[in-house]
């Protein structure tokens, strides 16, 4: 993985003191609140219910198993045991004191980490594929783009008050699971037909309240203008974009009023001054990059060796479920499901994170990823050392073999933590863990996502949930909107509200029926969303809401 | 009074004279208390008739509203070329509808950017477009509600000099210039990327 080298240190240490300032001048009362708020946000502290929370970047994902376990340290240390790995990729802590969040920016600061640009309007965490470099329908490793786009986004001065946040994501595979079409910039690479690589452009995607899928505005852009390009979109958006009204302050808002070709021209029209630019990347910037992610170690002649332990179940279902085919022959990805049941979705305790992080350090090269399904990947495991993994790991409570399946649930902190949400999101989630938590019939109902948003904002992507939850607020009371339909990925589309909403005790129940009317129309092998997509919405509104004396 | 002037890497005196847009009766339309004011609502701002009614020094390095500037250009000429006219507008407004009338932004000493709030950062753009697209090379300066922790981003998008707001020390806000030594990306002070500058 990339490795700091004394430009990045000196640049994440000298941010450090420059937040220490600004600290120190809030505590004297030199700074309003007003004033300090954008600064603490671009340094990822948020005012929260209970105290403040901080939000440490995980730059694509991607963590040492020294990292992690500083994390761990940290959630010790700083916090009550914890942290939440959020669905950017990121970690948030709940509970740190104001005074001391300088001191935790100096401990990451050891470990090349740090909460730059983890909020407030500005270009946000670059997120990528999770499998990225070892997964088998890869065409180009995205994480090497995506540390330059990363530095170059790091205090860029131009986008550092951008109307409304700003986010980018990256896949370099055939099969797009970093949800592209959702993003403010989404790039998905492929070899053009001279055989270069090049980046189709995603523009205006995103969910919140205005959920959109972006469009294209460049079909096939060469990487070397990557960064005056991504230029010439923050421009235009920084200059155009609304700042009257936040909730239509994204980039999307601007795209859809102008329509994608006039917004494309003013792109172009920024772009013909810059191509060719001082930041075009050169082959050698990329080949520099390129080699912080060259392939591990891998064992040579090695062979298949993908066996299930006889008559042990568990193991069968955390094989096929939780394990993933690698690239490379005898390996095997992991992941560890941070979706028990009795736990909040993405979670994990200290205890579990220096577990995770020493079986790195054991079974896989000693890096750990983060998916924005919030759960940790062992990217690089030999097929022979499954099972010994799989004890280890079980003693943590880090096997539910759930994965893809519909406890596998996406679920932002809500109101039990965030200050924006209008109802609890993890109770949900928990109450529909209890009610399935058969694994036999989890399995049979097969691939499905379950997203929970407490708010409009989106944070548990609600819309792309093949079942979407939405906390709604009514006359003061906690509700819940049902969305069917939506779905991420290359066809990726955005749910359809089912009807009036729901009583949080309702939810798995109506859970419940939603998964009997998939149960009952299911054609052989076909998985739940392709099922709606087939029958539509009517059959299961017409079960759902028979007999209720509709609620709201 | 010390002065509250940055320029390049000093405190000086200001010897311009900003001339402030005439009052109006024109009714501002607020949103959530926020000034309606997009460059797309095709709206003109500020209107023609508080232009007109703007009166400013006949003598002196004068600071004028761009849009007052224009309406008087013919008679400013001989003033211009003395050097003693500098234009401001402000960061919702538009250089590009008013580049061919005024020919080469060079003639002016100084441009002046006016940020109404902290938070615009459309101020950033101005900067890198009037530096890179337009080719201005003189003095380029922002004022308004302009403090220490903004001054880092202006002077890498080209600004260079930082008329602080006035209830704040302006010997506190330099030492904002120095927030980062080494920063990654190329932009309107230092051109290249760190990877073309050093070795790494």
């Amino acid at each position: 993985m990339y490795k700091y080298d004394h430009i990045d240190q000196k640049i994440v240490n000298e941010r450090v003191n420059q937040y220490q300032n600004q600290l120190n001048r809030y505590l004297n009362k030199e700074l309003s609140d007003e004033e300090f708020r954008p600064l603490r946000l671009q340094n990822g502290l948020y005012i929260q219910r209970h105290a403040p929370m901080l939000r440490v970047a995980i730059p694509y994902g991607l963590l040492s198993s020294k990292q992690l376990y500083k994390l761990a340290d940290i959630a010790d240390k700083y916090d009550r045991g914890y942290g939440h790995f959020s669905t950017r990729q990121n970690i948030q802590f709940n509970w740190p004191k104001l005074e001391d969040t300088p001191n935790i920016l100096r401990e990451l600061a050891e470990v090349e980490m740090h909460a730059i640009q983890t909020s407030g309007n500005c270009i946000r965490n670059i997120t990528t594929d999770q499998f990225a470099g070892v997964t088998d329908d890869e065409i180009i490793d995205p994480r090497h783009i995506a540390e330059i786009i990363r530095q170059w986004s790091t205090f860029h001065p131009e986008f550092a008050l951008l109307p409304r946040k700003f986010k980018i994501a990256i896949t370099g595979s055939s099969k797009d699971r970093a949800l592209v079409q959702c993003h403010d910039i989404g790039l998905e690479f492929f070899i053009n037909t001279n055989n270069k690589m090049s980046i189709k452009v995603w523009v205006g995607g995103g969910l919140g309240r205005t959920p959109i899928i972006g469009s294209v505005i460049k079909n096939e852009l060469e990487w070397e203008h990557i960064l005056t390009y991504c230029e010439a979109i923050l421009r235009v958006y920084n200059l155009y974009g609304r700042r009257d009204n936040m909730y239509k302050a994204r980039i999307k808002i601007l795209v859809k009023s102008l329509g994608i070709e006039a917004f494309k021209k003013l792109v172009e029209d920024e772009w013909r001054y810059i191509k060719n630019g001082p930041n075009t990347i050169n082959v050698e910037e990329l080949s520099r990059v390129k080699k912080y992610f060259s392939e591990p170690d891998y064992k040579k002649d090695i062979k298949n060796n993908l066996k299930d332990h006889g008559s042990n179940k568990a193991f069968n279902q955390w094989l096929s479920r939780s394990t993933k085919g690698h690239k490379k022959t005898g390996y095997r990805a992991v992941t560890f499901s941070l979706k028990e049941t009795g736990c909040a979705p993405g979670d994990a305790s200290s205890t579990q994170m220096k577990a995770v992080s020493t079986l790195a350090d054991a079974y896989s090269f000693g890096e750990i990823r983060v998916s924005h399904e919030q759960n940790l990947i062992l990217a690089d495991v030999q097929e022979d050392r499954l099972y010994e993994l799989w004890i280890k790991a079980k003693e943590y409570h880090l096997v539910t073999p759930n994965i893809g399946l519909l406890t596998d649930i996406i679920c932002c902190p809500g109101g039990d933590f965030c200050s924006l949400a209008n109802a609890k999101s993890i109770p949900i989630a928990q109450s529909i863990q209890d009610l399935f938590d058969d694994m036999d019939y989890l399995h049979d109902i097969g691939d499905l996502n379950l997203n929970i948003s407490g708010c409009m904002n989106a944070c548990g992507h609600h819309h792309v949930g093949h079942i979407g939850i939405l906390g709604v607020d009514k006359d003061g009371s906690e509700w819940y909107q049902v969305t069917l339909g939506g779905n991420q990925g290359n066809f990726a589309s955005i749910g359809k509200v089912i009807g009036p909403s729901f009583s949080a005790e309702e939810m798995p129940v109506i859970v419940k029926k939603i998964i009997e009317v998939y149960l009952n129309n299911r054609q052989k092998e076909e998985i739940f969303i392709d099922c709606v997509s087939r029958i539509g919405l009517e059959p299961f509104k017409n079960y759902i809401y028979k007999d209720s004396e509709v609620t709201k | 009074m010390t002065s509250q002037l940055i320029k390049g890497k000093d405190i000086v005196k200001d010897d311009w004279v900003i001339t402030e847009l005439a009052e109006t009766e024109q009714v501002i339309r607020m949103q959530a208390g926020k000034v309606v004011a997009f460059k797309l609502s095709g709206e003109d701002y500020p209107a023609s008739k508080q232009v007109k009614e703007t009166i400013f020094s006949d003598t002196g390095k004068v600071l004028l509203p761009l849009k007052v500037f224009m309406l008087h250009q013919e008679k400013l000429k001989e003033r211009l070329a003395n050097e003693e006219i500098g234009i401001w507008f402000s960061t919702h407004e538009e250089i590009h509808k008013f580049t061919e009338a005024i020919g080469d932004l060079n003639h002016f000493p100084l441009i002046a950017i006016h940020v109404e709030k902290f938070a615009d950062g459309r101020i950033f753009s101005i900067g890198s477009q009037l530096r890179n697209k337009y080719n201005f090379k003189n003095e380029l300066r922002a004022f308004g509600d302009v403090l220490r922790d903004q001054i880092f981003f202006l002077k890498r998008s080209g600004f260079d000099s930082y008329l602080i707001r006035e209830d704040r020390n302006a010997k506190d806000a330099i030492k904002g210039l120095n927030d980062f030594s080494d920063p990654y990306q190329g932009a309107s002070d230092i051109l290249e990327p760190v990877w073309k500058r050093r070795k790494r």
